[in-house]
């Protein structure tokens, strides 16, 4: 039998704290496989957010930050600049990279730092139960919009990647998803991409992948996955925003 | 902002404004990072930093916020350099959640406090009512910072440069309170050459760089699975600050021997208490000044002594404030002193008393 896949080496652990049919797990899998395969474990520092990912340093075997909420590109700026011959990754849900560190990230990709950001948007604030994040959807019910989110009073979700695609120095924005194996597929090339282009020192660089929540969206897996097809896809469209080369 | 004019005479002495000496400082103490924010009456310290920090080869960022400069901090002492910010009280408070992060990873930097008028905006003259913010940690948790209070240039270029050693030496932040008078004052001071405290600092083997041939190092203040967790590190905080306590208290006493009355004063206010004295000592009655110079540890001890030494005595605790050094005074000299013998001149709105005004009050004092 051929060994096609196996647990990337930069990845510590077979089991994570995340909720069945999480799509957080698959992003860490994507995320060591990358690492593994430019050879940056050593080279690596990681912020963690505040959110479902706040352990992060125990399931990535690297240097690792634990960053206040939203504060993670603010934190990332200075490691980078204090160690530019490193590789700074920032890693942010919806509610720390959208709403409560929405002043951070813009400044952080207006000042052009060179950096790589994963933003992983499951349009909910998946640690605290399922309140309303700021890519809910309309309609959308959560915990803190019980009849769901309404644009009168809440307005409409952020895109964040049309949003900061209109700063002249960040040089490669792409929304992806994991609602499919195809879609994994794309979202691993485009972590590459965002990786790739921090080692040519291109610039700032971020992916933002649509996640499932389940637990926090009280729907099972398989529906979760559907929410993401039938609703999330026609107000996130994938694709890339911003590609300088 | 008008080119800096340092002036270097025959005794190697230099006239700068407070705000920039501390600046200075940084840069000679080795600080590699600087971040910071304008806000009244602290903006000389970013306007000078930011041109000799590019001088030298070293990096300033003028954060998008308060909150995002004390991150920055907080990133680059994780990354391993000295670092250093400044603001001005509602700057400060801002900053008060990285702050609370900082102290709780056990990361050393600097914090300089131009302390002013509050609450709010209040205003931005100078004033001392930022002390339970400095000495009763100011952010969420229980954790403290070392207050150094300087009361001249000389203080600010000195404790500038001792806050960096004493915060990496004890891994934690280090204040430096000054406030809208010292910042802003300009007075001759000796740009000597920075001499370390301590004879060797411990290694920042905790710093992030790269796991390359060790374990990786991880960054946190989050401590789950009680008891065992939070507990274990908050204890381990608290033998620290109790070790901290025991072997750092910095004060000035002067005239305190066989005196009438004491004046605790600190800071500009010190000055102030000291210029009364110096003017009235001779008109029969003795004035002493007690000057703690760290904030936190506050110099229990040292005042404590005094008070035995002196024992009909009166103090007379003076803040530009509605009395928050008092608390100290008052829980140190507890058993000491009756409490009828302990009293208050403070300023409540952001502004300073007078060498007249003080004299004034030390006379109603003894009256009563």
């Amino acid at each position: 039998m051929n060994i096609v896949k196996t647990q990337p080496k930069s990845i510590t652990t077979d089991s994570t704290k995340y909720c069945p049919g999480c799509g957080h797990g698959i992003i860490l899998r994507l995320i060591g496989e990358a690492i593994d395969e430019l050879g940056i474990r050593e080279r690596m520092l990681l912020t963690a957010p505040v959110g479902c990912a706040v352990v992060l340093y125990d399931y990535i075997f690297c240097d690792v930050i634990e960053c206040a909420h939203g504060r993670a590109p603010a934190v990332g700026t200075a490691l980078k600049r204090v160690h530019p011959d490193k590789f700074v990754l920032i890693y942010q849900g919806d509610g720390d990279l959208a709403a409560i560190g929405t002043a951070e990230i813009i400044h952080a990709a207006n000042r052009g730092e060179n950096m790589s950001v994963i933003f992983v948007n499951n349009a909910t604030y998946g640690m605290t139960g399922g309140q309303m994040a700021p890519t809910t959807l309309v309609g959308q019910k959560t915990t803190t919009c019980p009849s769901g989110r309404t644009i009168k009073g809440m307005g409409k979700p952020i895109r964040v990647c049309e949003m900061l695609s209109t700063l002249e120095e960040t040089k490669y924005l792409e929304r992806t998803s994991i609602n499919s194996v195809r879609n994994i597929n794309k979202t691993k090339a485009a972590i590459r991409k965002v990786f790739q282009n921090q080692l040519n020192g291109i610039g700032f660089s971020m992916v933002e992948i649509l996640s499932m929540c389940p637990v926090g969206w009280k729907v099972s897996p398989v529906e979760a996955v559907q929410f993401i097809e039938e609703q999330m896809l026609n107000y996130f469209p994938l694709g890339v925003y911003k590609n300088v080369e | 902002m008008a080119e800096l004019n340092i002036t270097e005479s025959q005794d190697k002495r230099v006239l700068m404004k407070g705000n920039e000496a501390v600046g200075e400082a940084a840069i000679k103490a080795g600080c590699h990072c600087y971040f910071a924010y304008p806000i009244t009456p602290q903006t000389e310290t970013p306007e000078y930093l930011s041109k000799r920090m590019e001088e030298e080869n070293r990096v300033f960022i003028q954060a998008e916020s308060e909150v995002a400069a004390i991150n920055m901090v907080f990133g680059a002492s994780a990354a391993g350099v000295r670092v250093m910010t400044s603001s001005s009280s509602p700057g400060i408070s801002l900053k008060q959640e990285g702050i609370s992060y900082i102290a709780g990873a056990e990361l050393p930097c600097v914090i300089i406090n131009v302390v002013r008028g509050g609450p709010g905006l209040g205003n931005i003259e100078a004033s001392q009512a930022d002390y339970f913010q400095s000495t009763r940690g100011g952010g969420h948790g229980d954790y403290r910072c070392i207050v150094l209070a300087p009361n001249c240039l000389q203080e600010c270029y000195d404790m500038t440069m001792n806050a960096f050693d004493l915060a990496d030496f004890y891994r934690m932040p280090v204040i430096i309170q000054s406030d809208g008078i010292i910042g802003q004052l300009v007075e001759p001071f000796q740009m000597h050459p920075y001499k370390p405290m301590f004879e060797k600092l411990p290694k920042k083997d905790w710093a992030l760089t790269g796991c390359a041939g060790r374990k990786p190092n991880v960054v946190r203040t989050l401590f789950l699975n009680p008891p065992n967790g939070l507990e274990l590190h908050n204890r381990k905080l608290e033998q620290k600050y109790n070790k901290i306590k025991s072997e750092l208290r910095w004060c000035e006493t002067y005239n305190c021997d066989n005196a009438d009355i004491i004046v605790i004063a600190y800071g500009a206010t010190s000055r102030i208490a000291k210029s009364a004295i110096k003017k009235h000592n001779n008109n029969g009655t003795k004035i002493g000044l007690f000057r703690p110079k760290t904030l936190w540890p506050w110099p229990d001890a040292e005042l404590t002594d005094i008070a035995k030494k002196n024992k009909s005595a009166k103090f007379l605790v003076i803040e530009m404030s509605t009395g928050q050094m008092l608390e100290d005074v008052l829980l140190t000299l507890m058993d000491v002193v009756p409490k009828k013998d302990i009293l208050f001149y403070g300023m409540g709105g952001g502004w300073n008393p007078t060498p007249d005004s003080v004299y004034k009050k030390i006379q109603e004092v003894l009256k009563t």
